[in-house]
């Protein structure tokens, strides 16, 4: 854990910076990351500190500040609940403001890799004890008692002898001029003492949801703001060589049009045509008139079924000596594993590439300051990174770009690269005017950094015991250059059940592919948990033996792997989720005809999720999702409103993936531009989504991403025991399935 | 190019400079600040821009402005009473804490409230139905459902 440390601001600065205007200050409590990597935040004197407080309590009120971006994951809520239980407030007296972005005050301020609630945790619990601890030494000061008889409730401190109680607000100015407490030296709550974490609370905008006030980056305004665009080639990597500029430029509503070359990165700025104009239809109209001669010399090329059916051929043959391959892991005597055994399997299976499909397109508004700097307004998981990479484009400090946070309209890893920042700043620098950049659904679908598709040739050996001995996992995914895998594409060592197994052999072969992939929800772990955890389930047929018993059979004794990290998979946690999704499906249980369970477990992002799928299967292969059965285990749950909604969301996202969608690369072109072949999950049908989760005292996960991996294989499992049919492609289209 | 006057929650918006192919949704997002009314996809897939036009559904992205004229143009920020009250669909939605990023939800809301005007007991087949126009991204048709139901229930109460 990186270190914090809890200061207060003083009372002038907190006066002028939060705004407050009340009479009786006020406590500000800041809690600023020692990490050496923002060392800066430890160089400034109590008296320089901005609005940094996590937390402000005046006469006026109770402010917690949220300072991770929100993409519909709930921790402008969430993360606020986590201080508000160590300081022992009542969540109807908390206002949560949204923090700026700036990484001197708020550390690491990122949505990605279900991190913000794990990294949020003890900063904020801590927040909470301090502040807390300070109200109660100012009550026991004006009371005269000890500050050991006083107990606090609802946002007041009570003394229970005097029968005296306080509210926060009205300590604030006491406790304002104590000093502040060594947070080691504090008692945190135990989970059993929670009152407001692990209860349902609402999301704190959810008004303005419900009622179409500007909310999104989409939504923002400002003064004299230009509607632009920005066409880039339908091949990745194209260059403008010539346009018909002159005779767009003179269409109704268009103000200017030009070439901008791009910076070199496909993830940053590419090459094309911006067109300003004075609404977005301006913008549009004109652009179909646009005419683009390409440079496509340097584009992509890459081809998605000719890959696919060289990879098909590539992957079985490359399992164990083949050459070309890379070794990624090898551990026990694999070849005598597979010589001795009893009985073995191999199997191949398949996942396509996939879209993030927001479905808020990219956009993002930018005005051009004085001295060459730049205000944005861009739908970021990495704000602090859009910053860095507009700096960088315009040759400016990172002082000089202020980016603004924004509520995002979906993320699922899309909104980790800034492009669509990059281009506004790039495009609002060269007009030397503020802009609205607007990306159409179009140009979403295809300039999208993509989920890698794969492969996976999995062989397994039992011996005469029906135990599983060997592993073998030959996966064929991608690199630009042969060298790096794209984004997303790398299994690693340590990829879910293959510590336990005792002879494995895990070996890659890299096919070239220079179009950008990117993290979509549960990188790696979306697409590998569908190989991994169907081929468990054809080896536990194979041995003749229940599946949820040889899965435990495999976890085997309570362990930490690698040991003695609590980020790591623990068998015990993982047993005892699968136990528990088990149990509440009724496993074993008589079911109607032609109905079957299926199980999968899968752990990612420290979270250990079991899923039980209870399906049936018609003659014309359309699969009917009766119920899922989620069980988690997440450590303390946060809101559990929230959370369960993370939980039937990631099914839905599951079920929706798995179902019919894919990306066609063709010669580098995306076939799939629209809705209209690209096939989102619509209502109708959804399963009964039961969801269970096994709390515990380790530090908590996130929940946006872990519980979508283990959806396709646990359906896929019950589609084999229902019909005898193994799907071992996604999207189960390729098969001739439905959902 | 030529001006025209919408009808846009009650009241009367003059609009100048309007292609007569330039879509309602852009008309209400860019020169009327209306920016509750979302654009998705641009071809009727998504429904993030549906509004009502005398009380139907349509999506925005899809008609045109010079095709409204002369209708109720009824949008998200239309929707609650005048001194605020929500309609019960948005209550249901505050209720059941429907959204996650939200922002297919103002035509989700749009689609609901103009199923319960012309059926106050929808079944799950009609609800599947009337939302079918409707993608929700981050997947929360398990509790659009149970909001259309509830809100359902609210306004029948009502009568």
């Amino acid at each position: 854990m990186s270190g914090f440390h809890i200061q207060k601001l003083d009372r002038r600065r907190f006066l002028q910076l939060s705004g407050l205007t009340g009479s009786g200050l006020l406590l500000g409590v800041a809690v600023i990351d020692s990490d050496p990597a923002h060392a800066a935040a430890n160089t400034l004197a109590p008296s320089a500190f901005a609005p940094s407080a996590f937390l402000q309590i005046s006469s006026e009120g109770i402010v917690i500040y949220a300072t991770q971006p929100e993409i519909g994951q709930g921790v402008r809520t969430s993360i606020p609940m986590i201080l508000a239980e160590e300081l022992d407030v009542a969540w109807k007296d908390v206002e949560i403001r949204i923090a700026s972005i700036d990484a001197k005050r708020y550390g690491v301020q990122t949505a990605g890799g279900s991190t913000a609630t794990p990294r949020s945790w003890n900063p904020m619990r801590r927040a909470g004890a301090v502040a807390r601890a300070m109200l109660i030494e100012a009550a026991a000061r004006e009371w005269n008692v000890s500050a050991s008889e006083c107990r606090t409730r609802d946002s007041k401190v009570m003394h229970a002898a005097s029968g005296r109680r306080a509210h926060y607000r009205d300590l604030a100015e006491v406790a304002a001029t104590l000093p502040v407490p060594d947070a080691d030296t504090l008692q945190l709550k135990t989970r059993t003492e929670y009152r407001l974490l692990n209860t349902r609370v609402r999301a704190t905008d959810g008004r303005d949801l419900v009622s179409g006030r500007p909310t999104y980056a989409s939504d923002v305004r400002i003064p004299g703001m230009l509607y632009a665009m920005y066409v880039k080639c339908p091949r990745i990597g194209g260059k403008v060589r010539a346009a018909n500029l002159d005779a767009v430029r003179s269409l109704p509503g268009i103000v200017d049009i030009f070439v901008l070359e791009g910076n070199g990165d496909l993830t940053e700025l590419k090459p094309g045509v911006a067109l300003l104009a004075r609404d977005t239809w301006s913008a549009l109209s004109a652009r179909r008139a646009l005419r683009i001669e390409w440079d496509e010399s340097s584009a992509a090329s890459d081809d998605w079924p000719s890959t696919l059916a060289k990879a098909r051929e590539l992957a079985p043959a490359g399992g164990d000596d083949a050459t070309g391959s890379d070794l990624i892991a090898e551990r026990g005597d694999v070849a005598t594993a597979f010589a001795s055994a009893k009985k073995t399997l191999q199997a191949t299976y398949s996942y396509a590439f996939l879209s993030h499909a927001q479905l808020e397109p990219q956009n993002c508004v930018a005005r051009p300051l004085a001295g060459g700097g730049m205000e944005l307004w861009p739908p970021s998981q990495t704000p602090q990174r859009a910053q860095t990479a507009v700096a960088k484009l315009l040759g400016v400090a990172e002082a000089n770009v202020t980016i603004h946070p924004q509520r995002l309209g979906g993320g699922f890893g899309r909104r980790l690269n800034n492009d669509v920042a990059c281009e506004a700043a790039a495009i609002a620098a060269r007009a030397q005017a503020p802009i609205k950049l607007q990306w159409i659904r179009e140009d979403d679908m295809t300039n999208d950094v993509v989920r890698a598709g794969g492969l996976m040739a999995l062989q397994g050996a039992l011996d005469a015991r029906g135990r599983l001995t060997g592993w073998r996992n030959h996966q064929i995914t991608f690199s630009p250059d042969g060298k790096r895998i794209v984004s997303g594409g790398t299994l690693r060592a340590d990829e879910d059940f293959a510590p336990l197994l005792p002879a494995v052999r895990i070996t890659r072969s890299v096919l070239p592919w220079s179009s950008p992939c990117g993290f979509w929800r549960a990188p790696g772990a979306s697409a590998f948990a569908f190989p991994l955890q169907s081929f468990l389930h054809e080896m536990s047929i194979a041995a003749g033996r229940d599946h949820l018993e040889f899965l435990l059979e495999l976890l085997g004794e309570p362990r930490w792997l690698p040991p003695a990290n609590a980020g790591a998979l623990n068998t015990a946690r993982a047993a005892g989720v699968l136990r528990l999704a088990a149990e509440k499906a009724g496993w074993g249980k008589r079911l109607p005809e032609g109905r079957a369970l299926g199980i999968a477990f899968y752990f990612s992002h420290t979270a250990h999720v079991a899923e039980v799928a209870e399906v049936s299967v018609d003659a014309a292969q359309h699969i009917t999702v009766h119920a899922v059965t989620v069980a988690v285990d997440v450590g303390p749950v946060v809101n559990l409103n929230g959370a369960e909604a993370q939980c039937q969301g990631s099914v839905i996202d599951g079920l929706s993936a798995m179902a019919a969608q894919q990306l066609t690369h063709r010669n580098g072109v995306i076939d799939e531009k629209n809705f209209d072949r690209y096939a989102l999950r619509r209502i109708g049908s959804e399963p009964r989504i039961d969801i269970h989760f096994l709390q515990s005292d380790f530090p908590p996960s996130g929940l946006g991403e872990p519980v979508l991996p283990p959806v396709a294989p646990a359906i896929c499992n019950a589609v084999f025991s229902a019909c005898g049919q193994r799907i071992r492609s996604l999207p189960i289209s390729a098969e001739g399935f439905s959902i | 190019m030529s001006k025209i006057e919408l009808n846009v929650n009650g009241q009367w918006q003059t609009v100048d400079d309007v292609p007569p192919d330039m879509p309602l949704l852009w008309v209400l997002r860019d020169r009327l600040g209306l920016t509750g009314t979302r654009f998705g996809c641009g071809m009727a897939q998504c429904g993030a821009c549906t509004v009502h036009l005398e009380g139907n559904p349509v999506r925005a992205c899809s008609v045109p402005a010079s095709a409204a004229v002369g209708s109720r143009i009824t949008t998200i920020e239309g929707l609650a009473a005048a001194d605020g009250t929500l309609h019960a669909v948005q209550q249901a939605w505050l209720e059941h804490d429907v959204a996650q990023c939200g922002y297919c939800q103002s035509g989700q809301i749009m689609s609901a409230t103009a199923l319960l005007a012309r059926n106050s007991k929808p079944s799950d087949a009609d609800i599947d139905a009337a939302m079918a126009g409707n993608i929700c991204r981050c997947g929360t048709y398990v509790r659009i459902r149970k909001a259309i139901h509830s809100a359902a229930t609210a306004l029948r109460a009502r009568i």
